[in-house]
């Protein structure tokens, strides 16, 4: 599928039978906008994302949205370097911290739901790669 | 180590030059920029933005002395008519307002007409991509056609979506979700973000129970797994049942507007009711 212009990903909707994509098109929008307060005007080469499992993102689709977001923006070159955290939780029951297969809040050592989330919630861009700065962007 | 430098906004960054020495050679065509890329550390949460307004809201929402539910659920659970049955069974009690967020219309708006609350109504068709969901800047668009130091509680109706409204805090102070039975069992387990993000699941079409193969201690499982000791209400918008314990768990929240600000999130701590 070749997306053409915003609208043609946000005319596949955005409803509860699916991941479609409108969901990482508002984020990648509100990324983009990150990116350019830190670039200062300077040339974008990469950003790095973290995301963790217990968020409702989905990489893939995550990548092709910033791909359309930033058509004919100075963005357009600029690749998502994604890292990906499982979830993980401490248990108040046994004191055990695990990595969760599934994103369901239960101790998969004793069964216990007495557990707090350690990792898996964030959803930050880390850092960006910026080209020389004698090199300005064009927008 | 990397050196720290300040923007006019305050922001602050670490740059590694050592970084951005290794990265150089990986990313792309780097022709003629010599050593001058660099890595410049961020650590910015992508909805800070969003959070930011959110913040704001709540600040307003407090300074009024309101409270704030946000509503969230699929499209076709049951919101509205559940709303509409709430207004009817608070009226005379609780000064209430609806903020009504609609992809396009005002359907669900006039549907609220005539039970004494202040509605405004959101459409988010002209946000970026025809947004399914509000977000914190829209809400704050239209609270100033709402009456909000004459109300108790503002009861924000979401966009009918699981996906994106439990990403976006609109600056609420609890957040309910509506979950027909008709939907299945196994929604919690799908969609554990919305799930886990709410104070309150109110179970509705529960007059429909007979007529259905829904398993509602299987669904009470799946919940448990991604929100345990979430506090449910099973009910039916349609027959009213069951709507006076979601109408007294909204009391209670509005009850506590003169006290500290509590983090988002937090309801009044009811017993789950059956």
């Amino acid at each position: 599928m070749i997306v053409t212009d915003r609208s043609t990903i946000a005319a596949s909707g955005c409803d509860t039978n699916g991941r479609l994509a409108v969901h990482e098109l508002s984020i990648c929008a509100s990324m983009a906008d990150i990116v350019r307060r830190h670039a200062d005007g300077r040339r974008v080469l990469s950003v790095q994302v973290r995301v963790g499992q217990l968020r409702q993102v989905v990489p893939e689709a995550l990548s092709f949205c910033w791909t359309a977001v930033n058509q004919q923006t100075p963005l357009m070159d600029t690749t998502l370097d994604i890292e990906y955290i499982p979830g993980e939780i401490e248990c108040g029951a046994c004191q055990g911290r695990q990595v969760l297969a599934d994103p369901f809040l239960c101790c998969p050592s004793c069964g216990s739901t007495d557990v707090s989330v350690v990792a898996g919630e964030e959803f930050l861009i880390t850092s960006i790669d910026l080209a020389d700065p004698g090199e300005a962007t064009e927008g | 180590m990397g050196r720290f430098h300040r923007h006019e906004d305050g922001t602050v960054h670490q740059h590694h030059p050592a970084d951005a020495a290794h990265h150089q050679h990986e990313a792309g065509d780097h022709s003629g920029y010599g050593t001058g890329a660099e890595r410049v550390q961020v650590l910015e949460a992508i909805f800070s933005e969003n959070d930011r307004h959110a913040a704001a809201n709540r600040d307003e929402f407090d300074a009024a002395g309101v409270r704030v539910v946000n509503l969230m659920s699929s499209p076709g659970a049951g919101k509205t008519l559940l709303l509409r049955e709430t207004l009817r069974q608070l009226s005379g009690g609780l000064r209430i307002g609806v903020l009504e967020g609609d992809i396009e219309t005002s359907l669900d708006a006039d549907r609220l007409e005539g039970f004494g609350a202040a509605v405004a109504l959101v459409n988010t068709g002209q946000g970026f991509g025809g947004e399914c969901h509000l977000d914190a800047p829209m809400v704050r668009s239209a609270l100033s056609r709402l009456p909000l130091a004459e109300l108790d509680l503002l009861l924000v109706e979401n966009v009918g979506n699981l996906v994106c409204p439990a990403e976006f805090t609109v600056g609420e102070h609890a957040r309910a979700m509506v979950y027909a039975i008709t939907e299945g069992e196994e929604k919690p387990l799908k969609y554990p973000v919305m799930f886990r993000s709410v104070d309150i699941v109110l179970i509705n079409k529960i007059d429909l129970l007979p007529h259905l193969d829904f398993d509602l201690d299987q669904f009470r499982r799946n919940l448990a797994a991604v929100n345990p000791g979430v506090t449910t209400v099973e009910l039916s918008a349609r027959t009213g049942s069951g709507v006076r314990h979601w109408c007294d768990w909204l009391t209670a929240t509005a009850a506590t507007a003169t006290t500290a600000t509590a983090p988002s999130g937090a309801g009044p701590a009811t017993d789950t009711r059956r």
